[in-house]
């Protein structure tokens, strides 16, 4: 949950006056809202945490930082089923399964 | 050096080691304070890389770990009551409150459901203006501004049928507490890296020169924290005690001033209780007055509740870097993640998960008599 993973913004729309962005994180899309990084652009990487861009990033740390999180299983364990992780052995186990 | 290949640039990872080879002259204990840089350290076995004299202690830095018994127990009856949606993110499922925890609840009819994002929360609550949608907030600095703005929103937006259960903590009173403790080896911290892209560096020099403690600025990935490590341990090689940035592109000096400014709005600085470590002083957050009517606490009356912690886990100790997760006497055995007992083994951030997914293969019943009691 502390995990924050860099994402790339495919698009920005306003909604009920706050500023929303679609992005991508190494294939999974979800929205995001960039109030805390108004200035943020289409195309460009930014740090996100719980559904929020907290912080500019450029393109090859973004990219070598979420190449990592894969191998590691921990993309998985950010967007996986969460109850599934919890039905069967505890979320961790969701990692060591993403990892064989 | 059997893990060096993984990293993802080996040769730069072998120069950065080199030098701390080189620069170590006798014993530092330095603690990550973050639960992803633990992670990261025992999946890389970075402390098994690193010269002897450097030990790594583990830091209280999993929120998920952390958050008290009582708040998890009347997390827990909120959720159980007909007319809640209770949301939460994915990795409070599992953490045990007393007898039960959120999946149980959910499997006796409760209305438990998974975000990813504290605004889906509202967006539930919108959606079904007939229920109580509770989301449990919980977090250090890098999720409180999310909740933050949650509430903020709600506000602006009249929506009335949302509220926040808050249990968000700090990490400057935490390093403050565990300085303070008569038992504290600690000599240098690599301090979380996403807590400080929030709020910037300003909260340390202060720490630092009063305790005479080195705060590096350190990212969880392998590379960010041997970076850390090697930083930390040239100033207390030099006998320096100064805040150091080892992750520039994620951390600025300011911190996000946006961020900060909806965290003052909508909390105030609150005591909080740490699971397993007690009470500090000014180590969290609640609503500020203007947003206490969000207050999920206040809202459902869940006062007067009876926890009671399992007599065996230590992982009071184990946050504060006191016990190696492995020296606990029910490790591995009673205690798993399947059968946690404690939040430290449920949490994906949690140290003796770490142990236990990582390197529960070198740990034989031999390996522990033989481990020395920190
Ligand atoms: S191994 Fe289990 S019982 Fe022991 S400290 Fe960790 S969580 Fe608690």
């Amino acid at each position: 949950m502390c995990l924050a993973v860099p994402g790339k913004v495919l698009d920005i729309e306003e909604r009920d006056g706050t500023r929303l962005a679609t992005v991508d994180f190494g294939g999974v899309v979800k929205e995001v809202c960039l109030e805390y990084l108004p200035d943020l652009r289409v195309g460009e990487y930014a740090i996100v945490h719980v559904g929020f861009a907290l912080q500019r990033l450029d393109e090859e740390s973004a990219r070598q930082t979420l190449e990592l999180f894969t191998e590691l299983g921990m993309l998985q364990e950010e967007f996986g089923d969460p109850w599934e992780a919890a039905a069967g052995t505890g979320a961790t186990h969701v990692a060591e399964e993403a990892r064989k | 050096m059997k893990y060096i290949d993984e990293f993802q640039d080996p040769a730069l990872a072998r120069r950065l080691l080199d030098e701390i080879h080189a620069t170590v002259t006798r014993p530092w204990a330095l603690m990550e304070v973050c639960g992803g840089q633990t992670h990261s350290i025992i999946r890389h076995g970075i402390d098994q890389l690193l010269p002897e004299q450097v030990e790594l202690i583990h830091g209280p830095g999993c929120p998920v770990c952390v958050t008290p018994l009582e708040v998890i127990d009347k997390a827990l009856e909120i959720a159980s009551r007909p007319e809640v949606i209770f949301c939460s993110f994915g990795d409070m499922l599992r953490v045990p409150g007393t007898g039960r925890d959120l999946f149980q609840v959910r499997g006796e009819g409760g209305d438990v459901r998974v975000v990813y994002s504290p605004l889906d929360a509202l967006r539930i609550a919108q959606q079904n203006p007939d229920r109580q949608v509770v989301f449990f907030g919980i977090g250090f600095e890098t999720t409180a501004p999310p909740n933050a703005m949650t509430v903020h929103q709600a506000r602006k937006l009249g929506i009335r049928n949302f509220s926040l259960l808050v249990s968000h903590v700090r990490v400057p009173p935490a390093i403050e507490a565990i300085m303070r403790s008569p038992s504290c080896r600690v000599q240098g911290f690599l301090a979380a890296g996403h807590v400080c892209t929030v709020m910037g560096m300003d909260e340390y020099p202060e720490l630092a020169e009063r305790h005479r403690v080195p705060i590096v600025v350190t990212g969880f990935e392998p590379l960010d924290i041997l970076e850390g490590v090697r930083r930390t341990v040239a100033q207390l090689e030099r006998g320096e005690h100064t805040v150091d940035n080892a992750y520039p592109r994620a951390v600025r000096a300011e911190g996000n001033p946006a961020a900060r400014a909806m965290l003052e709005d909508v909390f105030e600085v609150t005591d909080r209780a740490w699971r397993g470590i007690g009470v500090i002083p000014d180590s969290g957050w609640r609503l500020s007055a203007k947003y206490r009517e969000y207050d999920a606490e206040s809202r459902f009356a869940v006062d007067g509740i009876r926890t009671c912690e399992p007599a065996e886990c230590r992982s009071g100790e184990v946050l504060q870097g006191l016990l190696k997760p492995h020296e606990c006497e029910v490790f591995g055995t009673r205690c798993t993640p399947r059968t946690p007992l404690g939040a430290t083994m449920v949490s994906s951030e949690g140290a003796c998960a770490a142990y236990y997914l990582y390197r529960r293969l070198d740990i034989t019943p031999a390996a522990r008599e033989a481990s020395p009691v920190a």
